[in-house]
């Protein structure tokens, strides 16, 4: 094992680890916002207990993204060290401006929206809950654009240092694939929340199908899923087009195209890429239809991974597969969206109990799709950390391997130990049925007025 | 000229949100580096709770330092970060316990002790981790070309070591201070009589640091005690008496704010001892804080956002702090 390789690992594996926890606590203080707005406009008793429902929840999982996410920032220095002597002029400010519009006002009024209700008035309340979930959105666009210029860098020159020297902001922040990454990946963020919301209230209803705050949580998780779902795919779809765009080689690999076609492509589903040998064995594909939907025309030629140097291809097997698994589960959830509106339609959205299961099945799913994609776009992007310019072996820091192979070891037993411990609160909360008083635990203030479902009271006079 | 000027400018602002990071986070690690002495989960709950409001934002100082110094001075966190790899990894997994257990703590009735020893543990831990890396920075780093040319155990010295006992001793001065201001009755009065030993133990240190560290470098030493740095060679000295003094009258007479921040200013006036060794360094005793510095165009390009954020994040940070402002009261809590 090289420093380089264990340092790649570390990454990959802190990084994982972190966007679990952001792609579920962006999308849960979006709908946090507006279960408290429409608890605020509409006086119905049934939003506040989903609003203190999920807040316990998104309590826990935003402290794992902080603490993981604390993590990331200083791993660049530690074991990236020469990237971010070169590349720190170009990505260092955009990730300082995340720290001073994103972090600061997501921490900052975290507080406030979680203890502070009473101290501060409903209304205030309400804008401490909206400044959290635009921070956090905030965030996502600030990182996205530094991740998106590693992608595809513009707007430098390069000094006889080797540093990145920026040179045109405009052109740096909004990168050539800036917008379809942003999009996408907030997309994903509501979409494995609403999986998540979904899924519990999926559980919830084959237990109770009568509690209303399990059916009120059922049915916006798939109202979410019927909606977003077909725009993720569009934007997917936009997003593979700038990909060939920018980074063809990429797209040779997630296609498994290692041979050019001069007339037509075909779109494989299947195959076990010999990257050494140049083939993709078992192939079984449909032809000419990848040439539609990269080029819009049957015929038009595409070209392969035989026209990229061996030492400039990504890893053909990785992105080829995880590619795979993220638009199967993009579909299933289109397809689950789709069940659900069938059901509607029959009236059935809360007694069809196979539906139900379904969504429990796709409870997590959205997670595997957010991990599928970042290794497609990351390991699709190898061997370069900022495409066509730095290589991935000249960018790790000259520490020697068993330092980083240490830190290594202790940050798998720390995250398997602390952020396990936490997934396994956060399933237990969310087995509670939304409206259990302190959900369930005797230690902490119990606080159960206003939370009582089927009360109706007015936000105005209410103890909470 | 004008480049020097700027990264000048960025300096005092990287040195402002480390000391920013410094005294208020410092306070609430502080808290729970003092976790073992409360009495029982009572106790535990109500200093928890002191500092759950507002801890995140104190610790996003801590990213906006390493961020900011990733922004302006590439060159040296490339070549910090590396040498003084092992207490930064440990200071992030000692941040990961104590953050967590904000939460966790809150979620188990069987492991709730568990969490109580990894809020003190994390806490401690990172106090200990940040003085070694202080103190790995003050004594030098070895540098060669643009990266860290010395090896895994450098920053290992006696006079780190004594750097890592100060910190968290002087943040467990801090905490019990914030205690001191924001609990009443029983815990209140223990955390108050923990203050008078730590405040001492933190004097004692300080002494000591700052009597070694002129001999890390002849640069500090020429710098503490040539013209016209002497006036503050006295200056400093006399002024950290006159906050132990007023500090231990507000102990002694049994003052909720004062001792507070006279802990806080102690802080400070260590603070600046350490600027006053440093500059014009960014990493002794080679790198100098021009050539470290970012190009101008990434300096300008950050320091835009940060004349204009700073100014908004300390209004909300302080309506956020006026929210949870007086004393803890007991019953209160959403988990
Ligand atoms: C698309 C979203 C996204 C992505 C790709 C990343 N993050 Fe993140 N990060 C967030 C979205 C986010 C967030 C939603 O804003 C978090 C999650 C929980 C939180 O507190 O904020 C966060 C927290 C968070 C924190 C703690 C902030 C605090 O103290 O409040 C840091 C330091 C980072 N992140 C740094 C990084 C780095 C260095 C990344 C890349 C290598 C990264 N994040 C990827
Ligand atoms: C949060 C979602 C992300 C995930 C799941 C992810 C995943 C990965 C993976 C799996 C690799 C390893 C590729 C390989 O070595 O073959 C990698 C590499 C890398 N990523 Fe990401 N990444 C994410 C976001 C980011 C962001 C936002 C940045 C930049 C700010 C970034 C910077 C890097 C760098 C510098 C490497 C090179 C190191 C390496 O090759 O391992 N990543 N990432
Ligand atoms: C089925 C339709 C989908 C298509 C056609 C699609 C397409 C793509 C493409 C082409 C990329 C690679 C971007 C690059 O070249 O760097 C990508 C990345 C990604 N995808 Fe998808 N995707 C789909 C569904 C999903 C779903 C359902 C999720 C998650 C819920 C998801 C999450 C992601 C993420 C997190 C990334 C990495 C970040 C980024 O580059 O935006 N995708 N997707």
């Amino acid at each position: 094992m090289t420093a380089e390789l264990l340092a790649r690992f570390q990454f990959a594996f802190t990084v994982s680890f972190h966007i679990i926890f952001p792609a579920f606590s962006i999308g849960l203080a979006s709908y946090l916002a507006v279960l408290n707005a429409l608890w605020l406009s509409t006086g119905n008793q049934t939003y506040l207990t989903l609003f203190n429902h999920w807040k316990k929840i998104f309590a826990v999982a935003f402290a794992m993204g902080v603490v993981s996410g604390i993590v990331m920032a200083y791993q660049f220095g530690t074991n990236w060290s020469v990237f971010s002597d070169r590349a720190g002029p170009v990505v260092g400010p955009l990730m300082a401006y995340e720290v001073l519009t994103a972090f600061f006002l997501e921490a900052g009024f975290l507080g406030i929206m979680l203890f502070g209700r009473k101290r501060v008035g409903d209304g205030l309340h309400m804008f401490a809950t909206a400044m959290v979930a635009i921070g956090t959105l905030i965030s996502a666009t600030w990182i996205l654009s530094v991740n998106s210029w590693m992608q595809t860098p513009a707007g430098f020159s390069i000094s006889d240092t080797g540093q990145f020297i920026p040179e045109d902001w405009w052109a740096i922040v909004f990168n050539p694939s800036f917008p379809y990454r942003l999009v996408h990946m907030v997309l994903a963020a509501f979409l494995t929340t609403a999986l998540v919301v979904g899924g519990t209230g999926g559980y919830h209803l084959l237990r109770d199908n009568s509690n209303p705050a399990t059916r009120k949580m059922f049915s916006m998780a798939m109202w979410m899923l019927v909606v977003v779902a077909p725009l993720q795919i569009l934007a997917g779809d936009q997003h593979g087009l700038n990909t060939l765009e920018h980074q063809p080689a990429k797209v040779m690999a997630m296609e498994g195209h290692f041979d050019s076609h001069p007339d037509g492509a075909p779109l494989y589903l299947f195959g076990i890429p010999d990257q050494d040998a140049g083939v993709l064995r078992y192939a079984v594909g449909i032809p000419k239809l990848s040439s539609l939907i990269l080029k819009h025309s049957f015929n038009a030629p595409l070209e392969g991974l035989n026209t990229i140097p061996r030492e400039d291809q990504p890893p053909v097997m990785v992105v080829f597969w995880s590619f795979r698994v993220m638009i199967a589960i993009g579909f299933a959830m289109l397809g689950l969206g789709l069940w659900s509106l069938l059901a509607r339609w029959k009236g059935r959205l809360y007694e069809w109990s196979l539906m139900h299961r379904a969504a429990i099945v796709m409870g997590p799913a959205g997670f595997i799709a957010v991990l599928a994609g970042w290794i497609t776009t990351e390991v699709g992007r190898q061997p370069f950390t900022v495409y066509g310019f730095l290589r991935t072996s000249e960018s790790h820091s000259g520490l020697n391997a068993s330092a980083v192979g240490t830190s290594l070891i202790a940050f798998i037993v720390v995250y398997f130990f602390v952020f396990g411990a936490g997934t396994f609160y956060l399933l237990r909360m969310m087995h509670k049925s939304p409206g259990t008083p302190n959900l369930g635990l005797r230690d902490g203030p119990i606080r159960t007025a206003g939370i009582t479902p089927g009360l109706t009271e007015d936000p105005k006079n209410r103890e909470d | 000229m004008l480049g020097f000027d700027l990264s000048t400018i960025w300096a005092g602002l990287i040195a402002f949100a480390v000391l920013t990071y410094v005294v208020l986070d410092g306070f609430d690690l502080g808290v729970g580096i003092l976790f073992p002495f409360a009495k029982d989960e009572k106790e535990r709950d109500v200093m928890m709770n002191s500092v759950a409001p507002i801890w995140d934002g104190n610790e996003t100082w801590l990213v906006l330092g390493g961020g900011g110094l990733f922004a302006v001075f590439p060159l040296a966190y490339s070549i910090v970060m590396p040498a003084l790899y092992m207490p930064i990894i440990a200071m992030l997994l000692g941040l990961i316990f104590r953050g967590v257990a904000f939460e966790y703590r809150w979620r188990t009735v069987r492991w709730k002790r568990l969490w109580d020893y990894a809020f003190f543990g994390g806490s401690l831990m990172a106090g200990v981790c940040q003085g070694l890396a202080l103190g790995g920075l003050v004594q030098g780093i070895e540098v060669q070309g643009r990266s860290y040319a010395g090896g895994t155990w450098d920053w290992l010295t006696p006079f780190s070591v004594l750097v890592g006992l100060a910190v968290p001793t002087g943040y467990a001065l801090l905490g019990a201070t914030w205690l001191n201001m924001k609990l009443v009755g029983r815990v209140q009065q223990h955390m108050r009589s923990l203050a008078q030993p730590f405040g001492v133990a933190t004097l004692l240190f300080m002494g000591a640091v700052s009597l070694a560290t002129p001999f890390q470098n002849d640069a500090y030493l020429n710098r503490w005690f040539g013209w016209p740095m002497e006036i503050w060679t006295v200056i400093v000295p006399l002024l950290v008496l006159l906050v132990v003094w007023r500090g231990r009258k507000g102990l002694v007479r049994g003052d909720d704010v004062a001792p507070f921040l006279c802990a806080l200013s102690l802080f400070v006036l260590a603070f600046i001892g350490i600027g006053i060794s440093f500059f014009p360094m960014m990493v002794p005793p080679t790198l100098t804080i021009a050539e470290a510095a970012a190009p101008e165009s990434s300096l300008y390009f950050a320091l835009v956002g940060t004349l204009v954020m700073v100014p908004i994040i300390l209004a909300y940070s302080g309506y956020s702090y006026w929210v949870f402002r007086g004393k803890i009261d007991p019953e209160e809590g959403y988990h």
